[in-house]
């Protein structure tokens, strides 16, 4: 990233006034590139001339910097740059130090020994099974969640858009379980599903059941997505429900005129046009998925999930913080994180070309 | 939208479709609704009322408030951990993306798009990859172990407030900025610019101009971020660790309430889940409109 070289010459630029305070002169005298051309120009001309004179350009480098990076770039330096740091040091610098102690066969309370790499913590994630199953899980989760919160909050906010009375009212509501906390609505679901709660009562009366929503493996995984929908859905549909009142109205009525039926018409006309809200929407939602971490582990209180519904998120936790297998958690993470790369990576080109960022 | 304008034309004549409409919309709110009224009148019965009665029903011999005197004695201090750091993180994380939105959407160089993408894409970097590195970090910098902790006769166990303060500031900085740089995007540059050709600096341009029209973001901003915090377990679970850690925050202790020997307090555990929501409820209910905003964008 070229950003860290003009990073450093700017801290070089900050030691250096620290230390003589004969700024102009010393910048100019140590930076070769600055002395010659491009600061003499624009000190004297360009800079005063464009600013009406009131600021001064006063060195040779910041000279150059701001010709090359636009005449702003020191000036909002501290804006930007402190927030770019701290998220530089957590984010990136975390992901990179992970990637480091995924090499290494660190467990345990020992310190990791970064004098010996290797690739064994991969090898072991990818061939065992338990990976591979949370994998698996992860994905069916990822796409499952975000289809069905798709699709359920178009339909959502397709009934919304109908100009209907109190629509402040039914958003509130549709919206409320989307400030709660997985931690919290993880209880609301455990007793939804239990053997005497609402489900279970209910298909009771027509003589069905009891099913066991969290402890048959083969659906619990289903069950979850049926609990993190009810939760999101009112997210997909505030999305749509802006994406919908963006679209002209005479989309709608020239649909109307040519006498297309309701269904029809939104397939046909308004659903292509829902594009770019779809992919943003999707991206947040598969991204949430993988924070289903904090369901899961609320769901029991611990670092197991319940058979069947074990995902890479909550696998890795368990191995690093539950079992101090700190390199195999932190290589399962890495796993995580191009999963989830592969799917921020396209997007983030999509949103950029599209110039949406 | 005007697909559907009949009925106003029409007065109040009964329209089959519009009937229709509102039916859907009713079952919607029964979806939605039915977990958390089913977890309110459980949280009032005693749990042989629980296993006893309908679940959606309320039961007047099964009545307790036992439930919630339970709930609120064992998160209370777990409730006031969170507001310990959900405050001041937000209000950081909230300043530092309103300060780094500015330097990159209204001032003028280039490369601004290029450290954006790394402020988007740290918006969705899945956690799990930098959990080992960050316990490290702070294990290393060893904040439990000063000396002020004891001077001021604290529970050092604090020292995972500070932790968890930095680390949701970090972390909350790349949606907060995202949030404030989609507002600014509509800022008027012929202000800024002017202020700007009358000599503004960059810096005071900001504290005079962009600041004050920051209000209605700060708004959603501060509403949405402290939801976030609020709601998170992950980040507690491993600085924090132990529910019994004098410092374990809300939903730490929340998500091991209930799982008792004898099998599960579902009363306790819905009071319990009141109560911990019971500060992002308010909020909600109060701010819904902000909330909203910041969730579409």
């Amino acid at each position: 990233m070229a950003t860290f070289s003009y990073v450093r010459k700017l801290l070089e630029r900050v030691a250096r006034t620290a230390s003589g305070g004969t700024d102009g002169a010393e910048t100019a005298a140590t930076d070769d590139d600055a002395v010659s051309d491009e600061a003499v120009a624009t000190d004297g001309g360009d800079t005063v001339a464009t600013d009406g004179g009131v600021r001064q350009s006063d060195g040779g480098l910041r000279g150059t910097l701001e010709d090359r990076l636009g005449e702003d770039f020191l000036e909002s330096a501290p804006f930007w740059l402190p927030p770019f740091l701290l998220v530089g040091l957590f984010v990136y610098g975390a992901v990179i130090w992970n990637a480091a102690i995924s090499l290494t066969d660190y467990e345990g309370f020992v310190d990791p020994d970064y004098g010996n790499l290797d690739f064994d913590m991969y090898v072991q994630a990818l061939t065992s099974s338990q990976v591979i199953d949370a994998g698996v899980n992860t994905l069916v989760l990822m796409i499952g969640f975000t289809v069905v919160a798709l699709a359920f909050g178009l339909l959502i906010a397709i009934v919304v858009d109908r100009n209907i009375r109190f629509e402040n009212t039914f958003r509130t509501i549709y919206l409320l379980p989307m400030s709660l906390s997985f931690v919290v609505t993880a209880q609301f679901w455990l007793w939804m599903y239990d053997y005497d709660g609402v489900l279970n009562n209910s298909l009771g009366l027509f003589g069905l059941g009891p099913i066991e929503f969290i402890g048959n493996q083969e659906i619990v995984l289903a069950s979850v997505v049926f609990a993190l929908v009810w939760q999101y859905s009112g997210y997909t549909m505030v999305v749509y429900l802006a994406a919908l009142r963006a679209i002209p109205t005479e989309h709608f009525e020239a649909a109307r005129v040519d006498g297309a039926s309701v269904v029809k018409m939104y397939w046909r006309v308004i659903v292509p046009q829902l594009k770019s809200a779809t992919v943003s929407a999707s991206v947040v939602l598969m991204v949430f998925s993988l924070k289903a971490f904090d369901f899961l582990f609320a769901l029991v209180g611990g670092y197991r999930p319940p058979n069947g519904a074990d995902i890479l998120a909550t696998k890795m936790v368990r191995e690093a913080f539950q079992n101090q297998n700190w390199a195999y958690g932190s290589a399962i993470a890495i796993l995580l994180f191009l999963m989830a790369l592969s799917v921020i990576g396209p997007y983030l080109y999509y949103e950029y070309t599209n110039d949406n960022l | 939208m005007s697909t559907v304008d009949e009925t106003a034309e029409e007065g109040f004549a009964i329209n089959p479709a519009r009937v229709g409409v509102y039916l859907t919309l009713g079952a919607l709110v029964v979806f939605f609704l039915a977990p958390i009224e089913t977890g309110v009148v459980t949280s009032l019965k005693t749990p042989d009322a629980v296993s006893t009665t309908s679940p959606l029903v309320p039961s007047v011999e099964g009545f307790t408030l036992d439930n919630y005197a339970t709930a609120v004695s064992e998160l209370l201090p777990g409730m006031v951990n969170s507001l310990l750091y959900a405050v001041p993180a937000t209000i950081l994380s909230a300043l530092l993306g309103s300060f780094a939105a500015y330097g990159l959407t209204l001032t003028d160089w280039r490369g601004q798009i290029g450290v954006l993408l790394l402020f988007v894409a740290g918006i969705f970097i899945p956690y799990q990859a930098v959990l080992v590195p960050l316990t490290q970090f702070f294990t290393v910098l060893g904040l439990s172990d000063l000396a002020i902790w004891s001077l001021l006769g604290i529970d050092n166990a604090y020292s995972g407030i500070v932790e968890l303060i930095v680390t949701h500031t970090a972390y909350g900085i790349p949606i907060c900025t995202i949030l404030f740089r989609s507002y600014y995007k509509g800022v008027s540059e012929e202000m800024l610019e002017s202020a700007r050709l009358d000599g503004a600096t960059v810096r005071r341009a900001y504290r005079r101009i962009v600041f004050p029209l920051s209000t209605p973001m700060f708004a959603v901003v501060l509403i949405y971020q402290f939801t976030q915090v609020w709601n998170d377990l992950l980040f507690a679970l491993v600085l924090v660790q132990a529910e019994s850690s004098a410092a374990a925050p809300v939903t730490l202790i929340l998500a091991g309430l209930g799982a008792s020997q004898s099998g599960t307090i579902f009363g306790l555990r819905m009071a319990g889940a009141f109560v911990a929501a019971l500060p992002t409820l308010a909020v909600y209910v109060l701010f819904g409109e902000e909330f909203a905003k910041g969730v579409a964008t």
